[in-house]
């Protein structure tokens, strides 16, 4: 599904950020990248989504190489895959309603579908009395749930989730990997950027390591060692 | 594609009404800008009044034979407006206006009034009176037409060459103001277009991270610039309502003011005059700044 090809990338003027980072995450799979911060991993996300281009090397999204894909194929792989972030990354200006329904919208979703699932969606959150409140209205725990629920109403092949609980306590760190696993449960490919080192160690899936701009290690039933 | 510019407009009138602040600040940019190029509009009709004003006083005169028919005047200047295309004004004084003119001009001149007693007959002469568009070049053309044409034989003089240095100081110094007006104008307006890009850059730059947002969900850039550039529009048709309200009334309370120093010029009749071309500035000004500089703005967070 997402295959790195000796991907090296360089920030002007000499930055080191990722050398020559090869690996592959195959459908279905929950795959953890740790590394200290400013290892590399949010630039490995932005890789993904198109974000930014290797300097050296390749990135492919379902066979399809980033490097010749023009804005529009760009734009449908982006729509393929739903994002959660630290920061949230939320539409200030608009409600938790309007904030899932965008992602419909970008579709290009019939407004009856969207009326019929973003409620369904933020109900599952448990965003079910907060459809008319803003970002700023909402906790850290409610705003990282309306993040999901926006990165799930598309039901998008793969999620990544770049240090999804950074800002969270530690019982709404521990509710929204449960979400997280249950969605992977349910078929869905997950990436999960995060230096948590409790968290790592209590899911037992896959864990790539990210060390000196590298791949220290790649281990299917991995733990956070740094 | 209904549908979605159904959205893109329902979000930016939602933001729109959700930024306040910003929607506020820079509407009042915007007029304070377009009222600033539409006061510059009526004071290039001040100075085209005035102007025109002062061209309209200078002219030039052909004196005729005393004795000459009115026909052939009147032919005589059928055919000079003919060869010279500029004449603005041609008027026939004949010999009786121009004794009957004299002494409406000098009544309580006592001393002139005694001369003309004593001169006995009309010693004036029957003339074209001949207003042009103010360039020297042009009178002269028209006074080499007048000397050197087939009815030169009845022209007693034409005064250009008494004249000639005042016309050419004059036509200098309104040549000159009009140039000034124009480089104002010009200098103004690009003043103008960079304030309402910096304003409307300003608050674009306040959405940067949304514009980020919108693009890792994958949103086309249409969706995420089309709301911007309606912003654009709508505070450019916000700022022109309040313009042409704000023009049209401090024309209505200047009017008289300004009628009190110009004589004749009338500034609320010229906004009515011109009430189309304050529509244009103001509208063209506001909203196709506003929408370009949104489009162009947008366009940098865009292009990966």
């Amino acid at each position: 599904m997402i295959k790195f090809n000796h991907v090296t990338k360089i920030y002007p003027p000499d930055t080191l950020v990722l050398k020559d980072v090869s690996f592959e995450i195959k459908e279905g799979e929950f795959v953890s990248v740790v590394g200290k911060s400013g290892a590399g991993k949010t630039t490995l996300v932005n890789l993904i989504l198109g974000l930014e281009m290797p300097t050296t090397g390749e990135v492919f999204f379902n066979n399809l190489n980033l490097n010749d894909a023009d804005s529009l194929e760009i734009q449908e792989i982006r729509r393929k895959i739903g994002t959660v972030y630290q920061d949230y990354k939320l539409l200030p200006k608009k409600t938790v309603f309007e904030n899932v329904a965008y992602i419909m919208e970008v579709e290009g979703k019939e407004n009856e579908e969207i009326q019929r699932e973003v409620p369904k969606v933020l109900e599952v959150i448990g965003l079910k009395n907060k459809f008319n409140s803003f970002p700023d209205e909402l906790s850290g725990g409610e705003k990282q749930r309306l993040a999901i629920a926006r990165a799930l109403v598309n039901n998008p092949e793969i999620i990544i989730a770049d240090e999804p609980t950074g800002n969270l306590d530690p019982y709404n760190s521990y509710e929204v990997v449960s979400l997280l696993q249950k969605i992977n449960k349910a078929g869905k490919t997950i990436i999960l950027a995060t230096h948590d080192r409790e968290i790592i160690n209590k899911l037992g899936k896959r864990v790539i390591t990210i060390e000196d701009s590298k791949i220290a290690r790649d281990e299917t039933e991995g733990r956070f060692i740094i | 594609m209904l549908t979605n510019f159904k959205r893109v407009f329902t979000f930016a009138v939602n933001d729109f009404g959700r930024n306040k602040g910003i929607s506020i600040a820079t509407i009042f940019v915007l007029v304070v800008t377009m009222l600033l190029l539409s006061w510059l509009f009526f004071f290039q009709g001040i100075v085209g009044y005035l102007t025109s004003q002062i061209q309209n006083k200078i002219d030039i005169t052909a004196y005729f034979k005393d004795g000459t028919p009115e026909e052939d005047i009147l032919g005589a200047r059928d055919e000079v407006v003919k060869i010279s295309p500029n004449i603005k004004k041609i008027e026939y004084v004949s010999k009786e206006q121009a004794l009957a003119e004299f002494n409406e001009k000098h009544r309580d001149n006592p001393v002139l009034m005694r001369a003309l007693q004593e001169v006995g007959d009309n010693p004036f002469l029957p003339s074209l009176n001949i207003v042009t568009n103010g360039d020297p070049a042009q009178y002269e053309s028209v006074s080499n037409t007048l000397q050197t044409s087939d009815f030169s034989k009845i022209i007693e003089k034409v005064d250009f060459s008494e004249k000639k240095d005042t016309i050419k100081k004059i036509y200098s110094i309104t040549s000159n103001v009009n140039t000034f007006g124009i480089l104002l104008g010009i200098i103004l307006f690009i003043v103008a277009v960079l304030v309402v890009f910096n304003t409307i850059k300003l608050a674009i730059e306040n959405s940067s991270e949304e514009i980020n947002t919108m693009r890792i969900v994958g949103a086309s850039d249409w969706f995420v610039r089309g709301p911007f550039v309606i912003h654009g529009v709508i505070y450019g048709s916000v700022a022109f309502l309040i313009c042409i309200v704000l023009s049209g009334t401090s024309a209505w309370f200047l009017a008289p003011k300004i009628q009190s120093i110009l004589p004749g010029f009338n500034m609320f009749r010229y906004f009515l005059t011109n009430w189309w071309i304050f529509v244009l500035i103001q509208i063209g000004f506001g909203m196709g700044v506003g929408a370009i500089s949104a489009f162009i703005v947008v366009k940098k967070y865009l292009d990966v």
